[in-house]
């Protein structure tokens, strides 16, 4: 009949209005910036250096391969590569940014960067609270800025982390089992043993 | 005590006006009776701007503005400082003095609409014969002004909903008249403190209003419907839901003009439910007859907070009504039952006093309803359109 | 012939000349709504209630809006090229003196039919006008009512002819 649509949704708000008083589940506000929720563990906002250690600069895991600053759609990375070069983790010299900007106002969040990262230099952060009132360079980060320790994206993103670690540490096993076997093919043909380079970032 | 805590305005009123000489006591009344309308009622317009948010919000799981003041309802005052503070923008090309009258002329037709309502016992602005003649004529006024409004900013989306809004106002201009005809038919008179008295009895306590006839509730129900839609309100609210889309006739308005068309519309939508009140809900008798201790005008403004709240409960729920749906709603159902009101209500007076008009009339008054609705519910063949200039 | 008087007087005679010599149509029209305006409130100061509200809510409340659509949805709306003054203003001149003849007769000699108060002032309420209305003037009303209904269901067969056609 005419009308009675109407009654029932009348009746509906009016549930919902009595029910916002009394029951969480018909009022859902959280009253930020009081209370928050807390972030899930896919959340992605902008991207941040991971650096292993204490030392953000020696412990950097960016080599300045520059790949990530080709593929970002709109290239908001600025990357001026070093002239020297510095042992990474595997014990290998390469080279580090001597500059790594990314301009948050155009960053889109899009994580291709991370995607190509050879290196698991690159990953994303989960802070957004990050207005600031000066126009001019106030969203352009830097090196300094974007560098967070391996310990962070443990925090922010465990299961990731623990991946990438696995990853990291694999890699490294290979690559100390290939130099002892370099190492021992080497004696075995009697050529003098290279020194071990001092391995970096553990 | 009850006495003079009923009169109490009347009694202050009188008590100031004491201080002036013989000759001005008359009109310094009055211009103090005008004081206070003109006061009170955008007080109250300020209340419900934050009753409105956050009643729309409570029916929407989430808490409305809490920041400003105690709850939020210090939230007006910021509003006001807004719109007072912004800029005055007026198109190049609209036409000055017409863009620059007409929420003038809203507000000043609003506010004329209150002087005849009866607020309380004794408490009319203006006892005129023809008190309810004298209301729908000044809310015809502010149709007027949508218009001007719309025209004079030489934009042709403010000109279109403009059109729209006069159009609507239009239709349900007789839907609200006719129904309250049948209120007139019955109590006999144009007058609403007439209108008042008659349905200030009581049988076993319970009040004589109108609403608790069939063709009082059904009149109700039609003034209710046809109220919403003078007052752009939604469901009916094409006119200003325009203008969140696209367009509308105060969209080269801004800042305090702005401010005034949107005080013009709750004021309307105030002085609309006042009127209703005082036809159907008894104006400002008690709604039982030992209650009758209670100020009257407490049961006035009671009664119009009820019927805001209702106005905002239905803004909460009803989805907007589509231009032609409104119409359609307003020619071929509203008017036929307003009509059939009209006859029901003739028949309740010469039935005379007993149980045969309550089945008759609301026999009548629910056949009509089913039928009426059957036959626009019917209407479900959506074909291919037809257009009229397209073509 | 009061003070009161004399303010309304100027206020409808000013609207009714801007009406006729404003360049703009709507403000002609606008212009008019005022002289409307004017009008009505002399029916009040009259102390003639029903007439009064009827003009405001008849006349600036339907017969204005109703001028408006009409400038509107022609092409009124653009100012004249040619000036507003015409070149046949004496015979307009001549047709209004002979209506406000007809009509200043037929006032003044109506007065005889008015009910009148003890200070000789006529008192008409709405009772009075409703009584009339539905008795002595019966047939007038209902011939109008036939008017309005002939010329609504016409308005509304031409804007539905026109969509029969098309299709």
């Amino acid at each position: 009949m005419l009308g009675e649509g109407i009654v029932k949704g009348l009746v509906e708000t009016a549930r919902n209005f009595a029910g916002s008083f009394v029951s969480a589940e018909r009022l859902t506000t959280v009253q930020y910036p009081e209370e928050r929720i807390a972030p899930i563990e896919a959340t992605r906002d902008f991207p941040f250096l991971v650096y292993d250690g204490q030392d953000w600069e020696a412990g950097m895991r960016c080599v300045a391969c520059q790949i990530c600053e080709k593929e970002c759609p709109p290239k908001c990375i600025y990357i001026v590569k070093s002239t020297d070069k510095k042992p990474d983790f595997v014990g290998k010299p390469q080279f580090y940014p001597a500059r790594f900007d990314i301009d948050i106002s155009v960053c889109m969040s899009c994580q291709i960067c991370v995607e190509v990262c050879p290196f698991e230099a690159i990953k994303m952060d989960t802070e957004f609270e990050l207005s600031t009132d000066d126009r001019f360079g106030g969203l352009l980060h830097d090196r300094e800025r974007l560098a967070r320790s391996n310990e962070y994206y443990h925090r922010i993103h465990p299961t990731e982390a623990d991946e990438v670690d696995a990853r990291l540490a694999e890699a490294k096993a290979k690559a100390d089992a290939k130099s002892t076997a370099a190492h021992i093919s080497a004696a075995v043909r009697g050529a003098e043993i290279p020194a071990r380079p001092a391995g970096g970032g553990d | 005590m009850t006495e003079r805590m009923d009169q109490i305005f009347v009694l202050l009123r009188q008590w100031l006006v004491g201080f002036l000489p013989e000759a001005w006591q008359a009109a310094a009344g009055v211009v103090l009776s005008v004081a206070a309308i003109v006061c009170l009622f955008p007080a109250l317009f300020a209340l419900t701007t934050v009753f409105e948010r956050k009643g729309l919000a409570r029916i929407q799981n989430r808490i409305g503005p809490n920041r400003v003041g105690p709850f939020g309802f210090f939230q007006p005052v910021a509003d006001g400082i807004k719109s007072l503070t912004k800029e005055d923008i007026v198109p190049i090309s609209a036409d000055g003095v017409v863009h620059f009258l007409a929420p003038v002329v809203l507000v000043v037709a609003v506010f004329m609409g209150f002087a005849v309502l009866p607020m309380g016992r004794n408490m009319v602005l203006v006892d005129a014969d023809a008190g309810l003649l004298f209301f729908f004529a000044v809310g015809a006024s502010t149709e007027l002004s949508v218009f001007m409004a719309g025209w004079s900013s030489r934009n042709k989306y403010s000109l279109l909903g403009a059109m729209r809004a006069v159009a609507q106002m239009i239709s349900y201009e007789v839907p609200l008249l006719l129904s309250s005809v049948a209120v007139v038919m019955i109590a006999g008179s144009l007058s609403l403190t007439k209108i008042v008295e008659a349905q200030n009895h009581y049988t076993w306590g319970l009040p004589h209003w109108y609403i608790f006839t069939p063709w009082g509730l059904a009149g109700f129900l039609m003034f209710a419907i046809a109220a919403t839609s003078e007052t752009n309100r939604s469901p009916f609210d094409l006119p200003e839901g325009e203008s969140e889309l696209v367009a509308g006739y105060h969209t080269e308005y801004s800042g305090f003009k702005f401010a005034l068309f949107f005080l013009g519309e709750y004021l309307a939508m105030f002085s609309i439910s006042g009127l209703g009140t005082t036809l159907f809900l008894g104006g400002w008798s008690a709604p039982f007859s030992w209650l009758g201790w209670v100020p009257s005008w407490i049961w006035f403004f009671s009664k119009v907070m009820l019927s805001i709240f209702v106005f905002i409960w239905l803004r909460g729920t009803l989805p907007r009504l589509r231009q032609d749906q409104l119409m359609n709603f307003a020619w071929k159902f509203v008017l036929p039952l307003t009509l059939t009101n009209l006859m029901a209500a003739a028949a309740w007076r010469f039935l005379g006093d007993g149980w045969e008009r309550w089945v008759v009339c609301s026999a009548v008054l629910a056949l009509a309803y089913a039928g009426l609705g059957w036959a626009e519910m019917r209407r479900g063949h959506f074909g291919p359109r037809s257009y009229r200039y397209a073509e | 012939m009061s003070f009161v008087f004399y303010i309304l007087a100027a206020i409808t005679v000013a609207g009714a000349l801007a009406a006729v010599t404003l360049k703009n149509t709507v403000h002609c029209a606008l212009a008019l709504t005022v002289a409307f305006a004017g009008l009505a409130l002399l029916f009040l100061e009259l102390d003639a209630q029903f007439a009064g509200f009827a003009q405001i809510l008849v006349y600036i409340g339907a017969v204005a809006i109703l001028v408006v659509f009409a400038i509107l949805l022609t092409k009124g709306s653009e100012t004249p090229k040619d000036g507003v003054y015409s070149r046949h203003w004496f015979s307009g001149l001549v047709i209004a003196a002979g209506a406000f003849a007809v009509l200043g007769w037929a006032v003044i000699k109506s007065g005889g039919a008015v009910p009148r108060g003890p200070d000789g002032t006529p008192t008409v309420t709405v009772l009075d006008i409703g009584n009339a209305l539905m008795s002595r003037y019966v047939l007038p009303l209902e011939i109008v009512a036939l008017l309005l209904t002939a010329a609504m269901i016409g308005a509304v067969l031409v804007a539905m002819h026109e969509k029969e056609e098309k299709k």
